[in-house]
This record gives C-alpha cells, structure tokens and sequence, in this order.
C-alpha cells in the first residue's frame, strides 16, 4: 500500500511527500477550495482560541499516560521488592506470571551478537511483538519507556528556557536514528557485543528503578542536559534506535490516531506539542490527501496531539473496533 | 557584541544541521564504543553466576534484564555498571560479600535466564565451573597455622547469609548468627556446598527408587567428585583445592582471615592450575 511505504519513509527520515493537486480526491479538493475564504471557519477559530484562552489545556491523556508509564515500571519494582514474581526482571527482559517477554530491540541485539537465539527469547520477542503491533509500536516509547518520561519533564524545562531565551533548539538531521540503528546493527554482528545497550537509556532507567541506580544515571543526565539546552527531545527523535524498531512493528497495525480532515481548523496546536511533528504532516492547510487520515507509523500514539486539539479532528482509533475515545 | 547575527541562506542551514547529524551521530556510536575499553582491556575478572558462557559469549549473550538476580533467594548476584562498558547490566558475584551457596537447589538463576547467557544445559551444582579456589595466603591460613577457630567467621555486622541445614534446610540464615568453635579451623571445607552434598548423599546412600526430598526429586545429584579436602602433609593442615571445585565462592566467603586466605579466580582453570 502507499500509503503505508509513505508512512516507513517518513519515518525513515525522509520528507513527507506533497500531492499533487490533481492528485487528490474530488471532495477533498472542494474541502481545501473552501476552506480559503471561509469567513465562517475564521470566526469560529477565533472564538475557539478565546475559549482556550480561558481553559488551559487540560492534558487528561497526558496524564493518564504517565500514570500507565510509572504503572508498567513500577510493577517490577513492587513485584521483585514484595517477592510475588507477578512481573520479574526489567524491560529488556522479563517474567509476566512466569511468561517470557523480551524487548524486540534489546532481543535483536542479543540475536546479532550472540548469533543463536535460544527458544524462550524466542517465545519472549514473539510475545511482545505481537502486544506491541496490537497496540501501536511506538506506543512503547511514550506508554513504556522511563527515558520518554524524564524526557517530557525535561522538555517542559527545555520549553521555559527557551521562552526566556536561556536555550535553544537545534535540530538534526531525522535520518541520523536510522543510520544509527543501521551502524548499532552492524556493529552487534561485528564486535558480537551488545553495543547500543551499552548506552540504552531506557535499559539504564529500568535497571536503576529496579536494582538500584549507578554511574549510568551520569550518561542519562547527559542526555537529558542536551535535551534541555540545546535540542528539543533530540534522543527520542533523531538517536533512539529503540524507537525505529517499535516504529518497524507498528507500520501495519491497526491502533493509530486517526484524522478529520472536514473537522480540523489547521491550527497546528498539535504539531506543537508532537514529539514526531512530520507525522502530522497531513494536518497543514492543504496538505491532506483524504478525508480521513491514519497517522503514520513513527506516531507514538503519545496523544498529546488529541489534547491539544480543540476540535475534535485528532481520536485514537481501533481499525475494526469502531473509533475509542 | 553585534546583534545581527548573519541570517543563513536555507542551503547553508541544511548544510549545518547535516554537520550537527554527523558529529551527534559519530558521538553517540563514539561514546557506545567506549565500552569495549574495560572489555579488552579485562578491567574486570568478574566471577559469573553458574552456567554463564564463555566471557565474550557471556557478554554477547546477556540481554541485561537481571532475572537471575530476583530468583537468587541469597542475593548473590549484583548487576555490573557502566564502568564495566559491555558488561553494563551483567550479573557476577562478589564471593566475598555473598558466595553462591547452591541454597536454591535448582539453579535457578539459570532457569531465570531468557537468553541462554547461563547455559540451561546445567543440570546439577556440581557440573557448573564458575572459577576455581586457590589459597592465594598460605601464611593467613589458620589450619596451615594449626589455628582453630572460635565465634562469628565475619564479625557481628557481615550481612551475608548461608545455608545451614541444622538451623533451617529450607531458608539460608545470616553468618552472623552461627558462631562456630573449631579446634582447627576447616571452614572453607565445612561449608562447602560440594562438600556438604557429599557428605548428604554418603549418609543416605544407597538410594534406591523414591526419594524423600524434593531437591533430589528435581535432580540434585550427588557430586562425582571431591571440591576441597583438609590434608596433613609434613605434620601441616592445608586445605586442598579439588577437581570438584565449582568456584562457588563460599570458601571465599568464610574465611575467617582479613584478607581471605583462600579466594576464587574467575580465569583459573584446573588445568593450568596444575
């Protein structure tokens, strides 16, 4: 589908690509056309954003999220601290009441440079490849990973200074994370170590959670310094290979966040708070080739996108369960 | 300072942000690189949990997710550091602190393992080698003395915990609380845990058809062979390191000496011992 190859594109670090005009269909088409001189739809943003203006956004995915995140991090904490083996190990592997589950890029580590996968990682990388498609791919990233959530923190720091100038935002290139998971690949093949958990943050903070902190936290804190003074969540976009792989997983599958395009008043309050902002590509005036949209596969179904939006053109969708939320 | 700041045509800005992807690219693969430094360089002899592979295999091998560590009911095993570079999150022991008793049975911490990184061909404690003892201080050695031993092996304050079947056969219990008092001191050898195994299986055998305990239904099986002996040669007690060492560390771990007079190599085998 081309869609979808557009979607592994984009997220391969390539630019979203234009339609055409003649390209797009008819009634889209008479949407854009519309959507030009609509004093009607002025009016209406207008009124919107005086609205916003007097209720902040409310963030209740965000927050939701956040309570699932330290949820999933915490249970192997109370788990191996309350001995009931309910979750054992840390999220590069481990124990769901005594089933196998293994991170699938720590896993493809293990597998490049050991070179022989034993049946329980195996079972343990199917398991969570599976759970991961049902529910988005990178929804590990912002549902899962302790590093996204000291990295939101972080960006909410980052944001301030650079209100007040204190910091600055300088962007990399997107197809770096690709290269890097390419070079991370080859380099586990090569030296037959697992060289990218070396530095894994998201491995690092499970650990530190669960058996206590070390010298690693000095290598996340690094992270997290750039994070706040120079480049806005620069590892989640531009490094983590982690990211890339969930990313792999969840090209085809069927949780997404879905787009109205007769809904939206192009404001970009979305793109705003997107930590992979060339997804939301479709919602500039103009750009969308459809009436309904499924947001691409580099999305991590984080939706601060849906908080932000204050039309409603923004939901999470279960292709074939009809629309949640 | 000026405050134009020269305004960059779009192309020189590409050219920048590839420059910036470059540098952040070649630093982060740079930094990961680093770990490979304490790997060669073996800034680490570290002791492994039974059935761990081969080193470099080990490392390779390990996903760093520390099942083994929850299972170990003496929490013998810890998770290395950063320091140690791709050995970051790897589990080892330090004997010294806290041996691995064998007080699972099991092996459980290579039942825990997902990767394979503790081999799950170990069946029995007496097959897995995880380093070898040798009595680094002969002049400390308090047999080699003719010393005995009286009271707690590491002081009142030593946290470490050790099987001892006459308190408790089923929950390890603190070296703190069992003072001992030895005409000679043979720790290292009383509290072996090959040894020990021996000792069981020579009470109770023959063993014919149904066993009575569960650890022998799972298939603890009797050592082949003698791990360490109290021998007297020239009228001296010495302990002897046997072929049936498996590097447990306990012998470490008891030794009543600061510093211990007996301890683990991680790298000596039995054949370039001799």
């Amino acid at each position: 589908m081309s869609s979808m190859k557009e979607s592994m594109m984009v997220m391969l670090g390539r630019d979203p690509v234009r339609a055409k005009k003649d390209e797009l269909p008819e009634d889209v088409k008479q949407l854009h056309a519309k959507k030009r001189n609509d004093k009607e739809r002025i009016e209406a943003i207008k009124i919107e954003l005086a609205h916003k203006a007097q209720h902040k956004i409310p963030e209740k995915l965000r927050r939701k999220r956040w309570a699932v995140l330290l949820f999933v991090n915490l249970l192997f904490l109370v788990s191996y601290y309350l001995d009931i083996q309910l979750l054992e190990g840390a999220l590069t592997a481990s124990r769901f009441v005594g089933f196998h589950m293994a991170d699938v890029n720590s896993a493809l580590q293990v597998m490049l440079a050991f070179k022989h996968v034993v049946l329980n990682l195996t079972i343990g990388t199917i398991t969570v490849l599976v759970a991961w498609w049902l529910l988005g791919g990178r929804t590990f990233c912002s549902w899962a990973c302790p590093y996204h959530l000291l990295a939101e923190w972080a960006e909410m720091l980052h944001l301030k200074l650079i209100a007040k100038g204190w910091a600055t935002d300088q962007t990399f290139d997107r197809k770096s994370r690709t290269w890097l998971w390419l070079v991370f690949a080859i380099l586990a093949i090569v030296t037959g170590y697992t060289v990218f958990e070396t530095i894994s943050p998201t491995g690092i903070l499970s650990r530190a959670l669960i058996y206590g902190p070390g010298l690693a936290m000095i290598w996340v804190a690094l992270l997290l310094l750039i994070e706040i003074f120079y480049s806005r969540r620069a590892w989640c976009r531009y490094a983590c290979p982690i990211g890339l792989t969930y990313g792999f997983v969840g090209v085809t599958s069927p949780f997404v966040v879905h787009y109205k395009l007769d809904k939206c008043f192009h404001e970009a309050e979305c793109r705003k708070v997107c930590l992979v902002p060339h997804v939301l590509d479709t919602v500039i005036k103009g750009r969308a080739k459809g009436m309904r949209i499924d947001i691409g596969a580099d999305c991590t179904r984080c939706g601060r996108c849906i908080d932000a939006c204050p039309t409603g053109a923004l939901t999470f969708k279960y292709k074939g369960l009809g629309k949640l939320l | 300072m000026s405050k134009t700041k020269k305004r960059l045509t779009p192309k020189e800005k590409k050219r920048r942000t590839f420059l910036r992807s470059i540098v952040m690219g070649a630093g982060v693969i740079g930094v990961s690189m680093l770990g490979v430094i304490p790997v060669i360089g073996r800034w680490f002899e570290r002791l492994r949990p039974p059935g761990a592979l081969q080193e470099d295999k080990f490392l390779s091998s390990c996903i760093k997710c520390g099942q083994c560590v929850q299972v170990c009911p003496v929490n013998a095993i810890k998770l290395a550091e950063i320091d140690e570079g791709f050995g970051i999150g790897v589990p080892y022991l330090d004997a010294r602190a806290q041996a691995c008793d064998f007080s699972c049975d099991g092996l459980q911490c290579v039942l825990a393992c997902p990767t394979g990184a503790l081999a799950h061909e170990l069946n029995y404690p007496a097959d897995t080698r995880m380093g070898f003892a040798r009595v680094a201080l002969p002049g400390k050695c308090l047999a080699i003395n003719g010393e005995g031993f009286k009271g707690l092996a590491r002081g009142p304050d030593y946290e470490g915990l050790l099987r001892y079947d006459d308190v408790d056969r089923w929950s390890p219990v603190k070296v703190a609380d069992y003072p001992y008092d030895l005409e000679l001191c043979d720790l290292c050898v009383r509290q072996c845990p090959i040894e020990i195994r021996i000792a069981q299986c020579a009470e109770k055998a023959p063993v014919e058809g149904k066993v009575e305990r569960v650890a022998e239904q799972h298939g603890n099986e009797c050592p082949p062979v003698h791990a360490i002996a109290i021998e007297v040669i020239d009228g001296i007690s010495m302990p002897m390191v046997k072929e049936g060492c498996v590097g447990c560390g306990v012998c470490e771990m008891i030794c009543p000496t600061e510093p211990p007079a007996i301890v683990i190599d991680s790298t000596l085998t039995l054949e370039n011992q001799a």
